[in-house]
């Protein structure tokens, strides 16, 4: 069975014929061609696939395209400006080294970003391990993720993102 | 310019931009037109015969292009894949080398075993598909229990390894260590089980292949660290592609740890395929898949002695090791609980007299070889664990234990006594400087603290030594290596003054193109985003060995310096005839050839140009261009070292273990890039630690079924697993490569499991409880203060 969805991804209105038990980060991946959503397993934990969903974080795996019908999708794609204007927190992770391979990055840059707007930008290093439950790197062991992060709350509240 | 990009400085990675922005390109994100999707259909057995394949109905379904099974590949005569390391045991014999089929054909010997390959127009059609194939299997005992597996009566793996025995080897003089050990005032005697592990590299393993009729060229996009040796094993051994006709891209790794050094069935099939089916396929392992089929880590059972005289000095130390293979001898497999194992047990340490006994093991479980660290953190375990446990015994201070022993900085280089000999080293700087970073002085207040607070606290050391940077080709082919471990580099200028370095080496989250770019900048002058790094394309870059054992740096880094130093002397000459001057006159400095003593000079730049547009050029003497290649073969191994101590802090009522202080202190020789240098620490860190507190893969004793195969069941250190690490270095520059470089890739990884468990031995002998097993679980540690109640 296959099903026509619309969505507004990145600031573009896109729609598409899938089939019904297609998921959202499949529809991203392989109709929009938005590669930097990965998938690193098969039960909702690693959370490579972390997109915003009408502004909240989710994991793009867990739900179903049709589930997004109408919603505002937002990806790692369509975070920075432009190539030499990154978003706060894209800068913070290079600035920091907080990515080595960079398979969980857009994920983590994505989980961060919610992470910093739901504790009102005020965030510390307990908090954002905690926070960072739902996403796993295997390369960075985290210390400089934690850092980034620190560094970015205060340079999203500044820049008003 | 090069004082802010060149050696030793902390510049921000130039891969990060695409893997930031999501513009970074994995096998999985490549668009290829006409794609199908594979899906193997695996078996759920750990041991049985198959008795049949009905694969009709699921040719029937829709979207499905084509089936393969074990009847096809053997009926295509492919070869098996192949182990390309032949240990050979105490008796001088070959290790025993069973066939490892790329698709089982009648048995199946572990859970995931690949029996069916499903081609089909999209992968949920192909693992729709997949379900439709009926299996009849025969379901045999298994031999799941690697304390069992080498006892009589227990089922065989193959009938080519009687008894399930693949090597039984051994390093050192047996009577000259028992001697030892019977004038010892001191033994200190330790059972221990190294976890088996699964490496986890947050992408899974992926292929992509196509065929391309016309010129009957193969090309394998694969998740490898080794695209060049890939090629070579599947040319040569396994599917006899010609090398010429084959081309492998690894183009972005989301990281390996070892786990993607390997050739795997997938990517044999996958490439075979694609020319039966005349269209490209697609294959991307699913986590479960990963978890299954992943070359799994460590896994050894092993009694360790260390015999001590009355003044506490060393005098012999000997290990009886069970390794397990899992059921076919992976790629490497059988050199890392012997060559990369029982060599590193004289850690940094005095002890005149070794001997090691390693038993090898098939059993009904996935292949296990190298992650990260391979076999160095095994020797590490030991070593380090019969230190502190024999300070503990003995009542003193274990920082004293270990500096009364170590090998003294006079002594290098040193000869140990298992084979290995160090280049370099000054290791009671190491062990100071991280004492101090970690307040060790404060500790036994801090522990009188926590005990305030109802809470156990302690604190443990680990010195390794790692033998890396995989090495001289002649010293691993006389331990039995199949392959020459330089490594190639080319420096390729354009006309307009900008360079390609190409590399055989290859980055998964090492971050090559930065470091590589720095050398180049520094050696050469030359702005460092006018530099790109090429690596992963055995079609674009020159053969090289790959990147696994800490190598990239200390061999490929140096090559890059030869190619480098070719650049100049081909420079030198160009620039002599351009100022008219006599070569030996001139000297390169700061991106400059000069004539010394006078105002001439000829930038790089120029004298490139003047090699690709040879208007004005000694052609008699000189070829135009400017493209120079270099090979490596290093002298020795590298050998860093380092101290780490860890601070836990347990709660005897629950039993969960707390890391509130780690240092790592380290010498990798000259640091290229501090920034990248201590992330490569930080994660070696969190994986040693998800070693000693977290993870294991659990199989079923009875069943061989994986009990932890999916992140639900496998625990990965998270964010809130680990504190912020405290990093420290100290620096005795290698003195056999031109870099004076070591490898930082495997340190922390290999270290951190021994500094944990230490801590959490010191934590809970205050209330008599003698061992704690990796992983320290909560429940582990509770059982273990609490005698299973």
């Amino acid at each position: 069975m296959t099903i026509n969805v619309a969505m507004t991804v990145n600031g573009k209105a896109v729609s598409g014929k899938v089939e019904a038990r297609t998921l959202l980060v499949q529809f991203l991946r392989e109709h929009l061609g938005l590669t930097g959503t990965h998938v690193g397993c098969d039960t909702s934990q690693c959370g490579a696939c972390v997109v915003h969903l009408d502004g909240k974080s989710i994991k793009s795996c867990t739900i179903l395209a049709v589930q997004a019908e109408g919603g505002k999708v937002t990806t790692i794609e369509g975070l920075a400006e432009s190539a030499d204007k990154l978003h706060p927190m894209q800068e913070a992770f290079r600035e920091n080294h907080a990515l080595q391979c960079g398979f969980c990055t857009p994920g983590m840059v994505m989980s961060a970003i919610d992470m910093v707007k739901r504790n009102n930008y005020q965030l510390d290093e307990a908090t954002v391990r905690r926070e960072l439950e739902g996403n796993l790197c295997r390369c960075t062991g985290y210390h400089n993720i934690v850092k980034a992060i620190l560094a970015a709350a205060p340079a999203m509240k500044a820049a008003g993102v | 310019m090069t004082a802010e990009t060149g050696i030793g400085a902390r510049v921000k990675r130039k891969e990060d931009q695409r893997f930031l922005t999501g513009t970074g390109r994995y096998v999985d994100d490549l668009p290829l037109a006409r794609a199908t999707y594979a899906y193997f259909l695996r078996s759920p057995h750990a041991h049985a015969k198959i008795k049949s394949i009905d694969t009709a109905a699921a040719k029937a379904m829709p979207g499905v292009v084509e089936i393969f099974t074990g009847a096809d590949t053997a009926a295509a005569k492919m070869g098996g894949l192949i182990c390309g390391w032949v240990v050979k045991d105490k008796h001088g014999q070959p290790h025993k080398a069973p066939p490892h089929p790329v698709m089982a054909a009648d048995t199946v010997r572990y859970v995931g075993d690949p029996v069916a390959m499903v081609i089909a127009n999209s992968a949920a059609e192909a693992r729709d598909a997949a379900e439709a194939i009926k299996v009849d299997y025969d379901v045999k005992p298994a031999n799941v229990d690697l304390s069992k597996a080498l006892a009589k009566g227990t089922p065989e793996v193959h009938a080519e390894a009687p008894g399930n025995l693949i090597y039984d080897w051994e390093i050192g003089v047996k009577a000259d260590v028992d001697a030892a050990f019977a004038k010892a005032a001191h033994v200190t005697k330790l059972d221990i089980v190294n976890n088996r592990l699964i490496p986890n590299a947050m992408e899974p393993r992926a292929a992509a292949a196509e065929y391309d009729k016309g010129t009957g060229n193969y090309t394998l996009w694969s998740t490898s660290q080794n695209p060049h040796v890939l090629r070579l094993i599947l040319s040569a051994f396994v599917l006899g592609i010609p090398e010429h006709k084959l081309r492998v891209v690894a183009p972005d790794v989301g990281g390996g740890f070892g786990s993607k050094i390997f050739c795997y069935n997938e990517e044999t099939m996958v490439t075979w395929a694609a020319a039966k089916v005349g269209r490209p396929i697609k294959w991307t392992a699913e986590r479960a898949e990963s978890f299954m089929t992943d070359a799994h880590g460590r896994d050894h059972i092993t009694h360790a002695e260390l015999a001590l005289d009355k003044d506490n000095k060393f005098l012999a130390m000997k290990v009886e090791t069970i390794a397990n293979m899992g059921a076919y001898l992976s790629t490497f497999s059988t050199a890392v609980p012997t060559y990369l194992y029982a060599t590193l047990l004289a850690g940094q340490y005095t002890t005149p007299l070794i001997y090691a006994n390693v038993k090898a093991a098939v059993t009904h479980t996935a292949p296990v070889d190298a992650y990260r660290g391979a076999g160095r953190p095994e020797a590490t375990f030991v070593v380090e664990s019969l230190v502190s446990a024999a300070a503990k015994e003995l009542k003193v201070d274990p920082a004293e234990l270990r500096r009364k022993n170590f090998i003294p900085p006079e002594a290098f280089p040193y000869q140990t006594p298992v084979a290995l000999q160090y280049d370099s080293g000054n290791y009671p700087p190491i062990i100071d400087e991280a004492m101090k970073i970690a307040d060790y002085k404060g500790f036994e207040s801090r522990r009188a603290e926590a005990k305030s607070r109802g809470k156990l606290r302690g604190i443990g050391f680990s010195s390794y030594i790692e033998a890396c940077g995989l090495a001289p080709s002649q010293v691993i082919g006389q331990l039995g290596g199949g392959v020459g471990q330089w490594e190639a580099a080319q420096i390729k200028f354009n006309p307009t003054g900008n360079v390609q370095v190409l590399t055989g080496s290859h980055s998964h989250g090492q971050s090559h193109e930065t470091t590589f770019a720095q050398i180049v900048s520094d050696k050469l002058g030359v702005p460092i985003e006018n530099i790109e790094v090429v690596h992963g394309d055995t079609a674009t870059t020159p053969f090289g060995m790959g990147t696994y054992g800490s190598r990239s740096l200390a061999v490929g880094g140096s090559a890059i310096m030869k190619a480098a130093d070719k650049v100049i002397a081909k420079g030198k000459k160009i620039a002599a005839h351009l100022m008219e001057a006599s070569v030996a006159d001139v000297v390169f400095e700061n991106g400059t050839f000069k004539v010394a003593g006078t105002d001439k000079a000829v930038p790089l730049g120029q004298a490139v140009f003047a090699a690709y547009v040879p208007h004005n050029y000694p052609l008699q003497e000189l070829e135009p261009g400017m493209d120079e290649n270099a090979f490596y073969d290093p002298a020795n191994f590298v050998y860093p070292a380092g101290t780490q101590i860890c601070e836990v802090e347990i709660d005897p009522d629950t039993g969960a273990t707390e890391i509130v202080n780690f240092t790592a202190v380290d010498d990798f020789g000259n640091v290229i890039n501090p920034m990248i240098v201590e992330g490569q620490v930080h994660g070696g860190i969190t994986q040693g630690v998800g070693q000693a507190l977290l993870e294991c893969a659990v199989y079923d004793k009875d069943t061989g079924q994986l009990l932890s195969g999916s992140f639900n069941d496998y625990a990965m250190p998270r964010a809130d697993d680990v504190p912020s690490f405290k990093t420290g270095y100290k620096v005795t520059p290698c003195p056999h490569n031109p870099l004076g470089v070591k490898g930082c890739g495997e340190a922390g990884a290999i270290a951190a499991p021994a500094a944990v468990m230490n801590a959490i031995h010191d934590a809970v002998a205050p209330i008599g409880v003698k061992h704690v097993p990796m992983p320290a679980t909560p429940q582990t540690v509770w059982q273990a203060i609490h005698g299973g109640k």
